[in-house]
């Protein structure tokens, strides 16, 4: 009990710690390292709580896929420092606005009665042994009740993908592309022509 | 109460510690393996003059190297610099947590084991990343570039590849997927699946033809061409481990893990420990055979196999698995 409450304040300490760290770091690629580490450190948290399926998915998803394309563009921005501080006043009220309804929305949370039953059973810190792994729990409870809900997100995601290479896929023109087939079904009797040359002449 | 604690931490410190330093160890004789068998394909002889056959060349490689002057270039980012080859480092040792060995010889077993090792294997990007922008030079960074995109769209089959081979398990935990290979090894049902994993790998992990990160010829050494002394020995180090890894990881999913061929009487009496290292050396084998045969890719060849070829079959595999599995009713619980 010792060791997971010791793990659980590990992890929540070094997410927010570097939560902070995203904000207020100068370096926007430092910030989107920290980003990752906080993710990391999330998905320790799930594996304290026993749901280990949605650990690995945290970061296969976001730490192994998400957030290295975030890495590749902000390495590749040429970022202007004094300009990002610059906006730094401009967006503050808004920022702030957003962090008091989160906030609001937490202590509502804590206050009602259905979670604050959860809040007091103490059992958040122990990993949950069941009979059942919780990949398959998933998979039952996914593939049955929220089928619909599912296949509309899965809908949605592959109307953002269609949408996504549309937009970006522009056909300039003069681009030399390779045509592996037509390349490989080359032979000397499409590649050479014989002819037959004059002494002295040329072609 | 804390007696207990302390016990049990010692026997997970020492557990580790037995799988670890065999790795490190394999290591040295995978990069001697890798010149010897390089020079025989080459008509050479390779290393022959530390110790008996040149056994000891690796070691005496490591040491030059650590004792060497480790230099931080002026311009970089330190911080990151020095953090991006430790985290290869940790990272290709992290995913030997859960590889079953043998029977009941494994750290952890944890349920969702394949997916530790995807998330893990994954994650090896950012060494390669961050290395390549904390050099601030544009060879490291051009290689950090081309290795995000290529291993990005190459653990995309990676996925679909699993996902072929849990469908047959029905678990997620490696030492189920091994023991769901006493009957046939999942090679041989998913042959194309098996040979698309393997080529997949060899871009995971940055090898030869898919070595693009790092290629010589075009970019000095790619995102290591700043790294010098031991930061460079743990990027070498972490690339041969997670190579290593990367074979467990067939062998697990594909070759039968610790099971032997045949389970008749000669065969079955040999450990399964060996069993598992002769099929990871002979991944391994595999691995420094396509070094020493093919040519590099060019990096839209490179991009077009990973996107063009592989996903949609890989795709298509995983529905047809899945047909069949229903169809037969031969799905596991």
């Amino acid at each position: 009990m010792v060791l997971y409450s010791l793990t659980f304040y590990l992890f929540s300490s070094v997410a927010v710690l570097s939560a902070l760290m995203v904000i207020s770091a100068k370096n926007p690629v430092h910030s989107v390292l920290f980003l990752i580490l906080s993710f990391v450190n999330a998905s320790g948290l799930f594996v304290l709580l026993g749901a280990e399926f949605l650990a690995m998915i945290l970061v296969v998803v976001y730490v192994g896929a998400v957030a290295v394309l975030f890495l590749f563009v902000v390495m590749m921005l040429d970022i202007n420092f004094v300009k990002l501080r610059e906006g730094f006043l401009q967006y503050l009220p808004f920022g702030a606005l957003l962090g008091i309804v989160l906030v609001i929305e937490l202590g509502i949370l804590f206050l009602t009665d259905r979670s604050s039953n959860i809040y007091n059973n103490q059992t958040p810190l122990q990993p949950m042994v069941n009979e059942v792994e919780n990949t398959k729990m998933i998979g039952q409870i996914l593939y049955t009740e929220y089928f619909y809900l599912f296949q509309i997100c899965g809908i949605i995601l592959l109307v953002a993908m269609i949408g996504s290479i549309t937009l970006t896929l522009r056909d300039k023109g003069g681009v030399k592309r390779q045509n592996i087939d037509s390349q490989n079904t080359v032979d000397a009797s499409t590649a050479i022509e014989k002819k037959k040359v004059k002494i002295g002449e040329g072609i | 109460m804390n007696f207990d604690i302390l016990i049990t931490g010692l026997i997970i410190v020492a557990q580790i510690l037995a799988v670890v330093v065999p790795v490190l160890i394999s290591v040295a004789f995978l990069v001697y393996a890798e010149r010897k068998v390089l020079a025989l394909i080459q008509l050479r002889r390779g290393p022959n003059i530390v110790g008996p056959f040149g056994i000891l060349q690796s070691f005496a490689d490591a040491l030059k190297l650590i004792t060497k002057e480790n230099i931080i270039p002026s311009g970089s980012n330190k911080i990151v610099f020095i953090l991006a080859p430790i985290i290869t480092m940790v990272l290709s040792l992290a995913g030997w947590a859960v590889i079953p060995f043998a029977p009941g010889w494994v750290i952890s077993d944890v349920n969702v084991g394949i997916m530790y090792l995807f998330a893990v294997s994954s994650l090896g990007v950012y060494g390669i990343i961050m290395a390549g922008w904390a050099s601030n030079s544009q060879y490291p960074f051009l290689g950090a570039l081309r290795s995000a995109a290529q291993m990005v769209s190459y653990e995309v089959s990676i996925g679909f590849v699993i996902i072929t081979v849990l469908l047959c398990v029905g678990s997620l935990n490696l030492s189920k997927i091994v023991m769901a290979q006493q009957t046939v090894w999942f090679a041989i049902p998913l042959l194309p699946m098996f040979i698309i994993f393997f080529i997949s790998a060899l871009a995971e992990t940055n090898r030869l033809p898919f070595d693009l990160p790092e290629d010589e010829s075009t970019l000095v050494a790619g995102f290591f061409t700043e790294y010098s002394s031991a930061s460079f020995v743990l990027f070498f180090l972490g690339e041969y481990a997670s190579m290593i890894l990367m074979s467990s990881m067939t062998v697990i999913l594909f070759l039968g893990g610790w099971l032997p061929p045949f389970d008749i009487f000669p065969l079955n009496v040999i450990p399964g420990v060996v069993w598992f290292t002769l099929k990871v050396m002979f991944i391994l084998f595999l691995f420094i055979w396509v070094r020493g045969t093919f040519p590099r890719y060019r990096y839209d060849q490179l991009m077009r196999l990973g996107w063009k070829v592989f996903l949609p079959f890989s795709l298509f595999w995983v529905v047809a698995t899945s047909g069949f599995l229903v169809y037969f009713d031969m799905l596991p619980n």
